[in-house]
């Protein structure tokens, strides 16, 4: 046989993987060998192209229980308890299918919380889409996605409390849908997804594997076809109703203590990977006969069962008395009608074996499947920056009162109500400050304190400079818990960006990586988990998308006094600009609609010496109870900041824009500019807040009050707008856009 | 007083009707699973929590409305035990015929979850005896299927006999369209059966019963559960 094998197939192994792997096994392999390799070999389930280089992240700290590597990372939130967090992007299966496509992604990140035994208490959603004012196509995406999630999240039972939206060209074909999820355990119940014990049973529960989602994950690792839509039999199909009876009946087993050595989810690759994956963890190899594996279609192959991406399953390592019955998981797993079927046993020889009516179809070292070959792939500065869309900005330059309308207007800035009202978000009543609120959520956990909870992108500062760009995510996901009162413990990242053979893409996606671990190590935040989605490219343009890293952090609240939100809440509170602004408009929402003079069109570059001083004096003044409103400055900057605590409060300011610290040049500059390391903050003595910022060090100044109907800016010349009318547009623009 | 909260597959408010009801005083909860034993020596009281029982297949509430289940759920309705169904379980009791109507696909064809008011129109069923009539209740709602509807003839006897439990309604008691979420008819947000005994609503009023968790810091929906531990009218 030659390489045509392959080719027949139409695997996505490249010619080196082909030879690679008949050299370490010294055959040829067969079919379902072949196909079992392509999938575990994927991107998506080998990070062949990105390994060696996530070692970059610290991934270590006091509270780190368990760090990435694992289908969840954990930490330690005190008094035995455990929160578990993970990532997830289902891109391209959304892309081609919204509806499916986000729901299934939400299946997944579930299915990783719940292999760690512990109960998700919270769902983020990070979403990009192309240009909802001007695309059809990016509407349709973008209601779609929103409803797959609310239909899945909603019904399995678990709050969507958090996330972010941006809208950008790049993304019109391919859009990016990124799940997280955060959970709930006890230490002490913590599972791992590894097989340990030779003479263990393997168990397959949930759902019955059928043909949806095969090569799931070699289609998550390549480009999308011009013709995608032949693509639909790749997008698995969802069932949160399975998925809550999955969840329901694990729950149930982990509060019982009932003995389960290892749990593994079944997502990219599905057995082939779980299987592989629990030995090559454990040390030990499996033999599975796949005429016990419960299928919806009679005529499936060995080949088609071991590769198919059928959601809602679960694969536990049991002892083998507790598969017989008699044990308790089998009588939890019947009381809720979950289906369950023994189909193998973990064995001491460290190999995959595969067996068809007792006939072995595949052997092969669990190592070999898991462990790709890493791919060095080179890299190049790019001349212009990656997934670049032509600039939109008008000529002429508004009224400082014009822009800011138009900025809180534009679908990036906008509420986002339209959106969070689809979700369940009050369901587990632990969240305490809700979508909308503030810069994250909080949600109350088991002993007494509070998670803070924020996932960030920021794909047009990336896109400018993909280093500095990633740090600001990462920053930005930080202030915005440090906001709420929360202190960060904690990262899961997702890096996403298009063909890593690209050298310029992959120099994008180094310098993002390099970004993002700088600022995770000088902020002393370990990185438990992520993922990496590359391949992200439309071939109708043949266009990249920009490098869009995403950082979602938690951070803990030790009592409910810390609890801040955004608002603007008492008429004659001081209100504060904490940080210094800087002539960084680069990538900036001001600037993707204006024009920006060139000294200052550079992206905001993030330090993070200076902002986690920032950020350990802004938690010291809620700590202290100096201040009752926070909130970060990001998008569309102090303005923008400004407007938003005055709409949530419902009630206006008067701010003097000559007391702002700044570096800028002009005042328009001051408004608009994205720097790092800001909030702006309200308290009723503001003397006492200045005093503590100026024994911090932090720059900072009293620029004004709160009271009145409007939010008025003076300086050079002066600004009023009411709130009412800033409201109107606020909330407006994306119900009238969406219908 | 025994409540018994009853847990059908895919309800999903389960756990929190029962934490908020072991807040109240003299009310026991206790989860009982939909194929587990259910007589009334045990409970005083029986509740239908929130969730997608059953995926929802069908209709929504429609396959726990015929459920085993139910049927004892019915018998010890008929008795006078008082019944609370919230969201899914305001469907199960629709479907099931105890309540009159059926709740339809909201207006805007979305799911809707946000803080709503609530106002009492009717002071002497089980869950709003201890209640002022027109008191403004907040709490918030979550459902993709709560637009009630009833043949206009129905409607009109239904109204007539005062079994409108809960409006929706502003802040300060005014009924009107800006305060339906839904697209509801009459803004009917809850209603009972005709001794006053079985309530449904749309709102969760176990999701208000903490400070904490109301951005406004009330505890509304503790007035509704606690209702039904109060021996007698306010």
């Amino acid at each position: 046989m030659s390489s045509t094998v392959a080719e027949q197939l139409g695997l996505g192994l490249s010619k080196d993987e082909i030879a690679y792997i008949r050299k370490q096994l010294g055959r040829e392999p067969n079919e379902t060998e072949w196909s079992i390799l392509d999938a575990e070999w994927a991107e998506h389930s080998s990070y062949k192209s990105s390994k060696a280089l996530l070692k970059l992240f610290p991934t270590t700290g006091e509270r780190v229980v368990l760090g990435p590597g694992y289908d969840a990372g954990v930490v330690d939130v005190g008094d035995g308890y455990v929160a578990t967090l993970h990532i997830e992007s289902h891109n391209h299966p959304s892309a081609i299918d919204p509806y499916g496509g986000a729901s299934t992604g939400i299946g997944g990140v579930l299915r990783d919380i719940l292999s760690v035994a512990s109960r998700p208490i919270a769902l983020v959603d990070i979403l990009r889409f192309g240009l909802i004012s001007e695309s059809g196509h990016s509407r349709w995406l973008f209601k779609n996605v929103v409803r797959g999630i609310a239909d899945y999240g909603n019904c399995v039972g678990v709050p969507t409390v958090a996330g972010e939206i941006e809208f950008d060209e790049s993304f019109e074909k391919n859009c990016l849908v990124d799940v997280a999820c955060v959970g709930v355990g006890r230490k002490d119940d913590l599972i791992l997804g590894e097989a340990k014990k030779p003479g263990d049973v393997l168990v397959l529960i949930g759902g019955s594997t059928g043909r949806d989602g095969i090569k799931g994950a070699t289609f998550a690792s390549a480009n999308l076809k011009a013709d995608a839509g032949s693509d639909r039999s790749s997008v698995q199909v969802p069932d949160p109703f399975i998925k809550k009876l999955l969840m329901d009946s694990i729950l149930e087993m982990v509060s019982q203590g009932l003995k389960i050595p290892g749990m593994k989810d079944l997502g990219g690759g599905g057995l082939s990977t779980a299987l592989s994956e629990v030995a090559s963890k454990g040390g030990t190899g499996v033999d599975v006969e796949l005429k016990q594996v419960k299928v919806r279609e009679s005529d499936m192959t060995p080949t088609e069962i071991m590769i198919s991406e059928s959601q809602e399953r679960m694969l536990l390592v049991l002892p083998a008395s507790a598969a017989s019955g008699s044990g308790g998981v089998i009588p939890v797993l019947d009381k809720y009608g979950v289906p369950h079927s023994v189909i193998g046993k973990v064995t001491s020889k460290p190999d995959l074996v595969v067996r068809w009516g007792g006939q072995i179809v595949a052997d092969l070292p669990a190592v070999l499947v898991t462990e790709a070959p890493l791919i060095p792939w080179p890299s190049r500065k790019p001349s212009k920056p990656i997934g670049a869309t032509r600039g939109r900005a008008s000529k002429s330059e508004p009224s400082l009162k014009d822009a800011l309308l138009a900025l809180l207007s534009s679908p990036n800035i906008a509420s986002k109500r339209w959106v969070f009202q689809q979700y369940d978000h009050e369901v587990g009543v632990r969240t305490v400050v809700k979508p909308g609120q503030a810069d994250a959520a909080v949600m109350r956990l088991p002993n007494g304190r509070f998670l803070a909870i924020k996932g960030d992108g920021n794909s047009k500062q990336c896109s400018l400079d993909p280093r500095s760009g990633a740090a600001g995510c990462v920053a930005e996901a930080c202030r915005n818990v440090v906001a709420v009162g929360g202190e960060p413990i904690a990262l899961v990242d997702h890096l996403q960006s298009g063909d890593p053979s690209d050298p310029e893409v992959y120099w994008g996606f180094r310098e993002s990586l390099n970004g993002m671990a700088d600022y995770c190590r000088g902020f002393g935040l370990p990185v438990v988990g992520g993922k990496v989605s590359f391949y992200n490219e439309d071939s109708a343009t043949g266009r990249s998308i920009k490098p869009s890293p995403i950082a979602m952090v938690v951070g803990l609240i030790e009592k409910e006094s810390s609890i801040t939100t955004m608002r603007f809440k008492k008429r004659g509170d001081a209100v504060v600009v904490i940080g210094e602004t800087r002539p960084e408009m680069g990538g900036s929402e001001y600037g993707a609609k204006f024009p920006v003079p060139k000294a200052s069109a550079g992206a905001p570059l993030a330090n993070v010496k200076s902002d986690l001083a920032t950020c350990r004096a802004v938690l010291g003044l809620i700590e202290a109870g100096l201040v009752d409103a926070v909130h970060d400055c990001s998008s569309g900057g102090l303005a923008v900041a400004l407007a938003e605590m005055a709409i949530a409060g419902e009630v206006g300011a008067r701010i003097d824009i000559r007391g702002v610290p700044t570096m800028c040049g002009t005042q328009r500059e001051t408004l608009f500019s994205e720097s790092h390391g800001r909030f702006v903050a309200a308290g009723k003595d503001g003397n006492a807040v200045v005093a503590a910022l100026k024994k911090a060090k932090i720059p900072h100044a009293v620029v004004g009050a709160v009271g009145g109907e409007e939010l008025v800016l003076s300086g050079d010349s002066t600004v009023r707008l009411g709130v009412s009318s800033m409201a109107s547009r606020f909330e407006g623009t994306i119900p009238e856009l969406m219908g | 007083m025994r409540v018994a909260v009853i847990r059908f597959p895919g309800s999903n408010c389960d756990l929190d009707m029962v934490s908020s009801l072991a807040k109240i005083r003299g009310v026991q909860p206790k989860l009982v699973w939909h194929e587990e034993d259910l007589s009334d020596m045990d409970y005083d009281a029986i509740v239908l929590p929130g969730g997608f029982t059953f995926g929802d297949r069908l209709r929504a509430g429609a396959i726990a409305a015929s459920s085993p289940a139910l049927s004892k759920v019915k018998a010890l309705a008929e008795k006078g035990l008082p019944v609370l169904g919230v969201c899914n379980g305001f469907q199960v009791l629709v479907e099931s015929g105890l309540l009159p109507g059926a709740l339809l696909r909201n207006a805007g064809l979305n799911f809707v979850c946000k803080w709503v008011d609530i106002r009492v129109e009717n002071t002497k069923t089980s869950f709003t005896r201890s209640l002022k009539q027109g008191r403004v209740l907040r709490m918030p709602i979550a459902h993709g299927e709560g637009r009630y509807y009833l043949g206009a003839r129905e409607l009109e006897r239904l109204e007539q006999e005062g079994r409108v439990v809960f409006r929706y309604c502003d802040p300060s008691g005014r009924v009107g369209k800006e305060s339906n979420p839904t697209g509801t008819l009459h803004n009917i947000a809850g209603v009972c059966n005709k001794e006053g005994n079985v309530v449904g609503l749309m709102p969760h009023p176990e999701r208000a019963t903490e400070p904490l968790l109301d951005p406004e810091g009330l505890a509304d929906g503790a007035l509704v559960l606690s209702s039904m531990a109060s021996r007698s009218p306010r």
